[in-house]
């Protein structure tokens, strides 16, 4: 479990895959604007939200990730048109079988965020650091020889 | 060695006793199957099943295990070899055909070079031998000269008898579990010895009704690459083979592995696994594969077993007649399909 | 039937409609007969068509279809939804395959019989209700709907849904919920459902049977065969490569998984394998409405289509563990 040093805390690691064309760019807003968000959260730039193979999720977990989440734009304003609407039907269903499996299904999530809504981005990052928390360290997704080596 | 005698009510307090020195592994059942696993309080031993879905031989050969670790600080690098086992356990519940199984991969493990991990497990490990009560149809043993109620290479051989089990070290390490058991066991009877004689002969008389009875391995053994290598029969029996890895994975003889890395994020491991001749990427190199086709995958898998092994081991097969492939294969091929075409085939030619 | 079967593919040899027949050759044992090509009316003597037939031949179709003339297949009503599935992604060529829809009340499990204790087999035969099983230990005579499949308690119906011509008589054995068992385990804490799904997935062996034998599993190179691929192990090392794989594998088949029932048949490890495809098979029909894959071949697969009304993602959380 990684463990903040000075205070003992518990500090997860998120990973964010941010769509470049709205979701990276909101990033970006938020930044310029100043707007707070958990240094926990670490990007990952994609194309768009629909490159997200299920398998990224899983080995995001697998190397010691506590929570992960989607950002891409919002239905109807994908660059490539309809991206997002696949990604958002292959999410829900891997989040659905991630929940079958007995996996919290606060670790994962997905959220539309444009290139406008730096409040937006920085307030989600907060929210799901904030849960993510709650939830404490990544048990049941976890691979032993990533977490002791 | 005496004979000595345990009640089935004794056993639960058996394998606490030798689960408080040593870690004890048996046939235990989990979700509806029974493998071979370490006993834990309240595991559900299973001794009656005949045949474990994997074979033993994961208990000296796992099916994966780590070799060592690369870990990187700063700018250094340091590599961390893997322990050898120095700890002992006992194998317990053994059937002679998995036994013959370890002796095979004795051959191949302990002969130059000696597979240093193989042999520090074969050294630290207790073999107790169950010997078959109730062989099933798919059993076939007696093809390699296997008597079933006679587990040969065991430390402690122990038979199921009614209500007890009959009990008898064979080396000095069973002499030490035999001690071990201590009051648990009492010295069997004259009766006892007798009733352990007939259920020896009726299996034995069992084992002449079976399918497979008759199966014979004429034709087959050292020497035999030429003539079986080319043959015709290998293009239409490969046809149904899935190339899965059931066949390999069941078996207590195959013995290929591959070894890999695995980047853990600071480091690497390098591990082994089990490997199956039935995949595509099977002594995959960097020029390519060696074996292209599924037919010459799936010829490999039986010419190993039958043909190349008994050459270079004086004529031992590879081959163990447990039957896990006749039980198993999802395609319903196995390796006495394979014997018995080729004998079709050659009587065939002959007539 | 077995006799109409080889008649009806003797003279379709003959007359050169076809020029080999896809299907089951008697095996060692009465319940291991194992699929074979048949390339003379000499060899089809050892054509069997009996209860034990519950291979998929679909899946032989994608290599047939490569071969050179036309190929004989024998496929049951369940069997014909997968071939349809593959007629849509284009992996089996409609002009290749001869289809005879050949009748089915059933197969049977020879897990489930060896389950009931019954070993040292050495012969069975029956009815469509019932079958003797002679061991040397003695004989038995078991009702067939206490051994059949488990995919034939929930079966698709008696109806072909693509062939040339029809043999023998169907009959639906549906006598179960389809999706009770992933109901069941819905229904669990999230402690339980990991409980369970950890003692099941632990059972793996990664001999990828499953995978193999999976008619929509037709991919020329599986991403788990990559050798650039390092999450791909050959074996399971842990815990996480278990569920990856079994996640990954049913996500990959997710919208065109017929529920033909292959993969649990064929695990070494009694695996309940159909539990994760049906678990998608579900959450497409709640959330995407009725589909069911291969019903025909020009149907768009749920997950290669969208509507703009989609539910969100964070549905699963909402409806959260029951």
């Amino acid at each position: 479990m990684p463990v903040n040093e000075k205070t003992g805390e518990f500090t997860p690691k998120i990973v964010a895959f941010c769509c470049n064309w709205c979701s990276y760019a909101g990033a970006d807003l938020a930044g310029s604007s100043r707007l707070a968000y958990p240094a926990e959260v670490k990007i990952i730039r994609v194309p768009c939200s629909c490159r997200v193979n299920p398998m990224f999720i899983l080995r995001a977990f697998e190397k010691g990730a506590d929570g992960v989440i989607i950002c891409g734009c919002h239905p109807g304003d994908c660059h490539y048109s309809t991206g997002n609407y696949y990604a958002r039907r292959r999410m829900t269903l891997l989040f659905s079988m991630l929940d079958y499996l007995g996996v919290e299904s606060g670790r994962t999530r997905v959220e539309w965020v444009s290139a406008a809504e730096g409040v937006k981005f920085s307030t989600t990052m907060n929210e799901f650091a904030a849960k993510i928390h709650e939830l404490g360290p990544n048990v049941r997704l976890e691979d032993l020889r990533c977490k002791n080596n | 060695m005496a004979m000595m005698k345990i009640t089935r009510e004794a056993m639960p307090a058996l394998y606490a006793r030798i689960a408080a020195e040593q870690s004890l592994i048996l046939p235990v059942k989990t979700a509806g199957q029974t493998n071979f696993a370490a006993w834990e309080e309240g595991a559900d031993v299973d001794l009656y099943t005949l045949k474990t879905v994997k074979s033993a031989k994961d208990a000296f050969f796992p099916q994966s295990e780590n070799l060592y670790t690369c870990k990187t600080e700063d700018k250094k690098i340091t590599v961390t070899p893997e322990k050898l086992t120095d700890e002992h356990f006992v194998l317990f519940g053994i059937k002679a055909c998995d036994l013959r199984g370890i002796e095979v991969l004795d051959k191949v493990f302990l002969s130059e070079p000696i597979d240093t991990f193989y042999a520090a497990r074969r050294a630290h490990g207790t073999v107790v031998a169950l010997a078959c009560a109730a062989p099933s149809e798919s059993c076939f043993c007696h093809a390699f000269g296997i008597d079933p109620t006679a587990p040969a290479g065991a430390d402690v051989v122990i038979w199921p008898v009614g209500d007890s089990f009959m009990w008898q070290a064979q080396t000095e390490k069973g002499e030490a579990l035999t001690v071990l058991a201590g009051d648990l066991l009492t010295a069997a009877a004259a009766e006892d010895e007798t009733a352990l004689e007939n259920a020896r002969t009726f299996t034995k008389n069992i084992m002449t009704k079976l399918p497979y009875a008759d199966l014979s391995l004429e034709g087959w053994g050292a020497g035999k690459t030429d003539e079986k290598f080319n043959s015709p029969v290998w293009d239409t029996l490969y046809k149904s083979c899935l190339a899965c890895g059931t066949c390999t994975f069941v078996c207590p003889t195959c013995q290929c592995y591959d070894i890999k890395d695995y980047t853990t994020g600071n480091g690497v491991q390098r591990f082994r696994c089990w490997d199956s001749c039935m995949y595509s990427d099977f002594t995959m190199m960097a020029h390519g594969n060696n074996r292209t086709s599924q037919m010459q995958r799936f010829r490999q898998r039986f010419m190993h077993k039958l043909v190349y092994f008994p050459t270079n081991n004086d004529g031992m097969f590879s081959c163990v007649g447990c039957g896990r492939c006749v039980d198993k294969c999802p395609a319903s091929l196995n390796i006495v399909k394979v014997i018995r075409a080729f004998e079709k085939a050659e009587k065939g030619e002959t007539k | 039937m077995q006799e109409q079967l080889i008649n009806r593919a003797k003279e379709l040899l003959a007359d050169g409609t076809v020029v080999r027949v896809l299907g089951w050759r008697r095996g060692d044992m009465d319940y291991n007969p194992e699929v074979a090509y048949f390339n003379s009316a000499d060899e089809l003597n050892d054509f069997v068509y009996n209860g034990f037939c519950g291979a998929n031949l679909s899946k032989y179709m994608i290599e047939a279809s490569k071969l050179e003339g036309r190929t004989l297949v024998f496929l049951k009503p369940c069997d014909t939804y997968s071939f349809n599935q593959l007629l849509t992604e284009h992996r089996v060529d409609r002009d290749k395959a001869y289809i005879i829809g050949v009748g089915c009340r059933g197969k049977l499990d020879i897990e489930k019989i060896k389950a009931q204790g019954i070993t040292g087999i050495t012969g069975i035969t029956g009815t469509p209700d019932a079958v003797k099983v002679s061991t040397i230990y003695g004989d038995f005579d078991i009702a067939c709907k206490d051994i059949r499949l488990e995919r034939c308690h929930v079966c698709k119906g008696k109806e072909h849904r693509v062939y040339d011509e029809l043999i023998g008589e169907s009959a639906d054995t549906r006598d179960a919920d389809r999706m009770a068992g992933v109901e069941a385990i819905e229904a669990m804490s999230p402690e339980e459902k990991f409980a369970f799904f950890r003692a099941e997935l632990s059972k793996c062996i990664r001999c990828n049977a499953c995978r193999n034998v999976c008619p929509a599993c037709s991919c020329r190179k599986c991403v788990f065969d990559s050798t650039k691929f390092d999450s791909a192990q050959k074996a399971n090392t842990t815990s996480f490569e278990e569920k990856m794989f079994h996640i990954i594998r049913a996500f990959h088949v997710a919208g065109r998984c017929t529920d033909c029932g292959e993969c649990s048949r064929v695990c070494p490890q009694g695996i309940p394998l159909h539990l994760f495809n049906r678990k998608f098979i579900k959450d497409i029909n709640e959330l995407y409405g009725d589909y069911q894959a291969g019903e025909s071949a020009d149907q768009r697969a749920p997950l290669v289509s969208y509507t703009f009304e989609d539910a969100e993602p964070g549905i699963v959380s909402e409806r959260g563990s029951k």
